[in-house]
């Protein structure tokens, strides 16, 4: 079987801790479309109830930023965009993450 | 090669080595200040191919791991048993997800990552090479295999890479009620029958050296430490870490009612440590080198999983492409409100 | 987290109630709930009910854990863990329901100290098991999982949608809290249904090949055991032959979204007109409680 072929894309995940909050990046997964990329989301990032709603989005629909003067170094080809920024940092005040 | 791994595989291809250098200073001066380098900052190729591995391995470790205990799902003796069993066995495929997701930041693959693990090319816990014949396993791997891998991660959570450090938090919070529930579960075999006292002995004796074993070579014979500890990858040496967890251990044993298998075992009041035998590193590298009880095992079961799936992810794929050929758009993202 | 305290860091900051390893507690769901057992109700044949509920829950959750490091991607290993550990979750409810409400209904091997759930689950020998035979088969492939999860996820949603309004408060909140489990159970196979139906020629034909080893068993699932249709008149219990249109409406509506056909396998006949909820089962049955008892059995005195 094409291993290419069957690779699945990668998605990036965000989730609302809560009521009240907003959704924060938590991690990413595989997965063949977007609704099955939910579902694995639920399973895999709110197993433990962590959540009241998910977000997923393709990784490689995400555009990132520039880095600017303000990153404490940067890539010299400045213009190139990474493809997968995953695991942002998560605020103190979303529970269980 | 994703767009990421084409640009950190050659940072020289249009910057001038004084840049190099430069960029390279600048990276450590942040590492030494104890700030996190994160996917898109720059960094050296050798410390993201390092780190790749670091990482993989860990990854493998946790899926490969899911076969030790998983062989005990179906026949564990109460149905509460079976359930934690199943949950944590759950979570090790959680875990090992998480840490791919962070190799991926850094340019790798999942399916080539796979790849190399199911092709024997790679290295994960040799821990895992070890059978576990009884149900006490399951209670004993909770306490010495999962406590040794948290003496080995919670020092990781404050690792210098960003997603690592992220993902190790993660994992060691819910390691930590992994342990808690193998060591519950030996307390309450202690209290049971001669029987039960006599299979947890034996899984203590069984586990204790390859626990041991999981901290990596002793610090005189193990390469690579220096860069590692340097860059903040590996925060303390292989015998550090064994002294620690034998320091843990030993009051907990005790409290158990159980013996640690080794003679040499007993409080050093000048050291402020105990002193413990060697484990066997003979047999060690024999098994590193794939020459375990169960190393053909657990890689042919891996490869097994992943070949038997092909059909089934390449038709997930497959459906996924007509779909979006028929919305006339590639991928879309999607949402769910209160489905958690 | 500091690394002098490795352990102690450990405990901090958890919020233990309920986090950990989800699906293993089951207090939670009859929390505030009666459990008196309404007066003009028959008891033993309130056990025998929760254990038929119960049985079919356990067989197919030991079934479906055997998936665990075995699935197509590490993702589905997480789901179909969850799927089980739900299910088993439901058992363990209804077992403990069934030995609450008859004492007798506990089997006379299991010893004294051993609860309800586990004295049903470990010591009952084959012929005192209640579940329908489709949960008892191997697993088969992925399709095949797929094709049983689907029936009977379908199946048991119907159910479990009209046993919550059922006359015993017990049983009424195990529905409850079922209702949105076995939601996502069917959801799910339906997800993995229209992508293998309408995948690769290939998965299309597995997932043909998978409904038409499960097609056989599916009649059972409506034929109702006369203990069933006594307490669906008492409206503690469900009809199950009430459920058939129910159920066959959403399978069709799965069906040809997925191009796939509707099984025509006939129905597994009964032996001397009994099944699974008289307690007779087909040969995998015995192999499921060899490996699912042995040890608990080996040690009877133990402690777990």
């Amino acid at each position: 079987m094409n291993e290419t072929r069957s690779a699945w894309p990668l998605w990036e995940v965000f989730v609302r801790g809560k009521r009240g909050l907003n959704h924060v990046h938590v991690g990413s997964l595989h997965a063949p479309d977007a609704e099955m990329a939910v579902r694995n989301a639920r399973d895999l990032y709110t197993r433990r109830n962590e959540g009241v709603s998910i977000w997923v989005v393709p990784a490689a629909e995400i555009t990132a930023s520039s880095p600017d003067e303000k990153d404490p170094f940067f890539a010299p080809s400045g213009d190139k965009v990474y493809r997968h920024p995953t695991f942002y940092a998560i605020p103190d005040d979303v529970p269980h993450l | 090669m994703t767009e990421r791994a084409e640009l950190a595989a050659s940072p020289g291809r249009e910057t001038p080595e004084r840049e190099i250098e430069e960029l390279e200073r600048r990276f450590q001066r942040t590492v030494d200040a104890e700030q996190r380098i994160e996917p898109r900052d720059w960094m050296p190729e050798a410390y993201r191919r390092t780190l790749v591995r670091q990482i993989a391995q860990h990854a493998h470790s946790e899926i490969i791991g899911m076969q030790p205990e998983g062989n005990w799902i179906t026949r564990a003796p109460s149905l509460r048993r079976k359930a934690i069993l199943l949950a944590k066995v759950q979570d090790e495929a959680g875990h090992g997800l998480y840490l791919y997701a962070a190799t991926e930041t850094l340019g790798a693959d999942r399916e080539d990552l796979t790849r190399r693990l199911v092709d024997g090319r790679q290295k994960y816990s040799s821990i895992f090479n070890y059978p576990t014949p009884t149900f006490a396993d399951v209670g004993v791997i909770g306490w010495l295999v999962d406590g040794a891998a948290i003496c080995n991660q919670v020092p990781l959570c404050r690792t210098s890479y960003g997603p690592y450090a992220r993902a190790m938090i993660r994992i060691c919070k819910e390691e930590s009620f992994h342990q808690r529930q193998g060591y519950e579960l030996l307390m309450t075999m202690m209290r049971g029958s001669a029987e039960q006292r006599a299979m947890v002995q034996d899984a203590v004796d069984r586990w204790w050296w390859p626990s041991l074993m999981m901290f990596g070579p002793p610090d005189d014979a193990s390469t690579n430490t220096e860069q590692s500890m340097r860059w903040r990858i590996k925060r303390h040496t292989n015998d550090e870490l064994r002294q620690k967890f034998v320091d843990m251990t030993v009051p907990q044993a005790e409290k158990l009612g159980v013996t640690l298998p080794d003679p040499q075992l007993r409080w050093n009041a000048e050291r402020g440590h105990h002193d413990f035998g060697q484990p066997d590193w003979d047999e060690f590298w024999r098994v590193v080198k794939g020459d375990g009880p169960c190393n053909a095992q657990r890689v042919a079961h891996r490869r097994r999983a992943h070949e038997d799936g092909a059909w089934v992810r390449e038709a997930a794929a497959a459906y996924a492409r007509k779909r979006a050929g028929d919305a006339g758009g590639t991928g879309r993202a999607a949402r769910t409100e209160g489905a958690a | 987290m500091s690394w002098d305290n490795a352990y102690e860091s450990l405990t901090e900051e958890h919020d233990v109630s309920g986090h950990w390893a989800f699906g293993t507690g089951f207090a939670d769901a009859l929390a505030g709930v009666g459990h008196d057992v309404p007066a003009d109700v028959d008891r033993a044949e309130l056990a025998a009910y929760c254990v038929m509920l119960g049985d079919d829950a356990l067989v197919f959750a030991q079934r479906l854990s055997e998936w665990c490091s075995n699935a197509p991607e590490l993702e589905e290993d997480v789901a179909l863990a969850n799927i089980a550990l739900d299910l088993l979750g439901q058992a363990r409810m209804l077992l403990t329901r069934a030995g609450e409400v008859d004492p007798t209904v506990r089997p006379a091997a299991a010893p004294e100290h051993v609860p309800d759930e586990d004295a049903l689950a470990y010591f009952r020998d084959e012929r005192a098991f209640r579940n329908v035979r489709m949960v008892e088969q191997e697993p088969g492939d992925f399709a095949e999982t797929v094709a049983r999860l689907l029936v009977f996820g379908c199946w048991r949603l119907a159910l479990f949608e009209r046993l919550a309004g059922s006359r015993d408060p017990v049983l009424s909140a195990i529905a409850a809290k079922g209702v949105k489990e076995l939601a996502y159970h069917r959801d799910h196979a339906a997800q993995w249904a229209l992508r293998l139906g309408d995948g690769t020629e290939f998965s299309r034909e597995r997932m043909r090949a998978g409904l038409d080893r499960v097609w056989p068993f599916v009649a059972e699932l409506f034929t109702p055991h006369p203990v069933e249709t006594r307490l669906a008149e008492a409206g503690v219990a469900v009809d199950p032959a009430e459920l058939r249109s129910t159920v066959d409406d959403v399978l069709d509506r799965v069906l040809v979204a997925a191009g796939l056909p509707r099984p025509e396998t006939p129905a597994l006949p009964a032996a001397a007109g009994l099944a699974g909820r008289h307690g007779v089962h087909t040969e995998p049955m015995g192999y499921l409680l060899a490996e699912m008892q042995h040890i608990a059995r080996s040690h009877p005195a133990a402690v777990w």
